[in-house]
């Protein structure tokens, strides 16, 4: 890794939680003391030794990390190219990396006293990892999801009640993630006491998108230490899905001052990027603006209202992404593209083919790029892609694009 | 002097309590909402805050959303917000209205050419909830610059040590949010606002006015007693949900102004 710090990108965000022009503190003043006295917490817990330890314990004990590198070796053949490994952070418990982050935040909570946890969801993975550690740790879980998620991801909704948790169904505005994330705001700035707010992405107000990266960030540090061990180097180019933007950001973030490393994130194109609403890749089609406590880009009309995305994968559902990201994106230390729900659907049944393994369907669009970059490249280029999801979750939304009726199979 | 300078200034020497009546620009309909606005200052209003649409208002309660929704289902943009400013100002070049919503409207448009347009629509202050202190360099310093109140909102989670910073580049009067919470929620205690109005008067010599939570002549009253001013939102905008005529509307505003204008 570059020891110049003076060149490097790791160094972000600055003290106004800024990464460039990006990110912020664009909360009312209600929320504003919560957020300094976070931060301040959260500065003190990362070089905090006994912090990491609690993290790291749990990591490995309840969680199974680290998650596996896996080569793909059939899928490498089908191919014809590149050398394609899959970080397998889908074998984590809960099934997802959101759990990564929220063992993170919620032991930093219980440090601040906390006994309410409140958390936003789209595909629910996020929802689920909350209400999981908030069982283990016997904590309030309250999880605001859109109306319209609860009906398309119902069981991820059970998972969470099973587990204890209050789901509530978001009906204020259309019922998506972004107004389920209003509606946990709106939550937090009424139990302003007693309640600490589980962002599961790297976006909204400083200090989030830095602390979620950094609790993410241990998927790209053991890709680092596995891929030496596999390969004796660094891959040549890793690759994640972007809707928010955690997994992503936590396999890029320790690679960004290796400039040998091509990095690439894969936005939700959705029926397609030319279509106006019918996407989510907020880079690609949108520009910046201010929501949700920070500085980004945003899908956005010319009034600079909101617009909705659209994705067949919840989780990716989401009109903005991390700060960091659109800093990464504007510097051009990162590339961003899209995918197409056809192309990712497409993926999705390559994988469970070639590998026998069940993607969710956002890392599915990372492995779509995969697909079609691999082909071109020679045979000792060696990509990473994220695999940060499972896809039990996406069966019945599968079967449904795919024309089937649950009951034939009976 | 702004409009809100000589306002304030004016109620002082007649010794009363600013009323201050929120709406929403262009609910239900642009003309309709214009019809409303212009009849504010009659039904005794000293301070009209016009809100700016956005879809994603996250301070606000379902009332303040829904007509932010009408608005927008509507056609309302900021540009049309800016234009029935302008019509109000036609006919009324003395009672100050405050533009209140959130920054991203106002950042797409871009900063200098939103305080050029909102000065010659007659705007007099803005309160932008999603701008604290620690952004005042994306607004709040060019809108003073231009001559604009930046007025800010005070909470009860600013403590003393937050406080100074808070009403440090603050102008026209102070926003004193009388809950933790969203806009038509819970109800305002006089006797939990009381000191916390005194404090803010110390420390930022402006006048406090006090919102969220009224709903009520009484409320009203009971709160202005302890203030410089409240404001009502949610209770008008839900008479404006409701399909309530521009008169019934005016009508139930004059019984709020009259609660904040008989104080003791």
């Amino acid at each position: 890794m570059a020891n110049d710090l003076f060149n490097s990108f790791m160094t972000g965000p600055d003290e106004q939680g800024r990464f460039g022009d990006f990110g912020g503190r664009f909360v009312s003043e209600t929320l504003m003391p919560l957020i300094l006295e976070l931060e301040a917490q959260y500065e003190k817990a990362k070089t905090d030794d006994s912090f990491w330890a609690e993290m790291h314990d749990l990591w490995t004990h309840y969680v199974g990390r680290p998650s596996p590198l896996y080569f793909a070796e059939r899928l490498t053949e089908h191919l014809g190219g590149a050398k394609v490994y899959m970080k397998r952070d889908e074998l984590n418990h809960t099934g997802a990396h959101k759990i990564n982050n929220v063992l993170g935040q919620i032991i930093l909570a219980r440090r601040m006293g906390k006994k309410r946890i409140i958390a936003e969801t789209g595909a629910g993975q996020h929802g689920v990892a909350t209400a999981t550690v908030c069982a283990k740790f016997g904590l309030k879980c309250v999880v605001y999801m859109g109306a319209h998620d609860v009906e398309r991801q119902a069981p991820n909704v059970f998972r969470m009640r099973l587990l204890g948790a209050e789901v509530v169904p978001v009906t204020s505005g259309r019922g998506t993630l972004k107004d389920a994330m209003n509606d946990a705001l709106r939550d937090w700035v009424t139990n302003v006491r007693d309640t600490f707010y589980c962002i599961g992405t790297v976006a909204g107000p400083h200090p989030y998108p830095a602390m979620v990266r950094d609790f993410q960030a241990i998927i790209g540090k053991e890709v680092r230490e596995q891929m030496t061990a596999a390969e004796g180097r660094l891959p040549d180019t890793v690759i994640a899905a972007i809707g928010g933007g955690s997994n992503a950001m936590g396999l890029f973030y320790p690679f960004l001052d290796d400039k040998e490393v091509g990095i690439i994130g894969v936005e939700a194109g959705g029926k397609g990027v030319n279509q106006k609403m019918e996407h989510c890749a907020s880079l690609t089609g949108g520009r910046p603006g201010v929501l949700h406590g920070n500085r980004t880009y945003l899908l956005q009309d010319d009034d600079g209202q909101i617009l909705e995305g659209f994705s067949i994968s919840a989780g990716l559902d989401y009109p903005g992404i991390g700060p960091e990201h659109a800093w990464l994106h504007e510097i051009g230390r990162a590339k961003y593209v899209s995918i197409t729900d056809v192309e990712a659907l497409e993926a999705f049944q390559l994988c469970c083919l070639q590998e026998g393994i069940i993607p969710a369907l956002e890392p599915s669009h990372a492995l779509a790029h995969v697909m079609k970059i691999a082909p071109e490249l020679p045979a000792d280029h060696i990509i990473c892609m994220n695999m940060c999801g499972r896809g039990d979750k996406d069966i019945f939304t599968v079967a449904r694009a795919l024309g089937f009726e649950m009951g034939e199979f009976a | 002097m702004t409009r809100i300078d000589a306002k304030f200034a004016d109620l002082k020497a007649r010794g009363q309590k600013a009323f201050v009546a929120y709406v929403m620009a262009g609910d239900p309909d642009y003309d309709t909402s214009l019809e409303i606005v212009r009849g504010l200052p009659g039904a005794g209003v000293d301070v009209i805050e016009l809100g700016l649409p956005f879809t994603d208002p996250m301070a606000d309660g379902p009332t303040i959303q829904l007509a932010g929704q009408r608005a927008l289902e509507g056609g309302m943009t900021l540009a049309r917000t800016l234009q029935l400013a302008a019509a109000f100002r036609e006919g009324d070049d003395t009672t100050p209205i405050v533009l209140m919503g959130y920054y991203n409207p106002i950042y797409s448009m871009g900063v200098d050419a939103f305080l050029a347009a909102a000065k010659d629509a007659g705007i007099d202050g803005l309160i932008i909830v999603d701008l604290p202190p620690e952004e005042d360099s994306e607004l709040c310093l060019p809108a003073n610059a231009a001559g604009l109140n930046f007025i800010r909102l005070a909470t009860p989670t600013t403590d003393d040590a937050r406080l100074p910073r808070v009403v440090e580049n603050t102008s026209g009067f102070v926003y004193y949010v009388s809950i933790t919470g969203i806009t038509g929620a819970a109800e305002a205690d006089a006797g939990d606002v009381a000191p916390e109005v005194a404090r803010i008067q110390k420390a930022s010599g402006l006048p406090v006015i006090v919102g969220f939570g009224i709903n009520t002549p009484e409320k009203s009253r009971a709160i202005a007693e302890v203030a410089d001013g409240v404001v009502v939102g949610s209770a008008i905008v839900s008479k404006i949900g409701n399909c309530d005529s521009p008169g019934d509307v005016l009508a139930f505003v004059k019984t709020l102004a009259n609660g904040a204008h008989t104080t003791d």
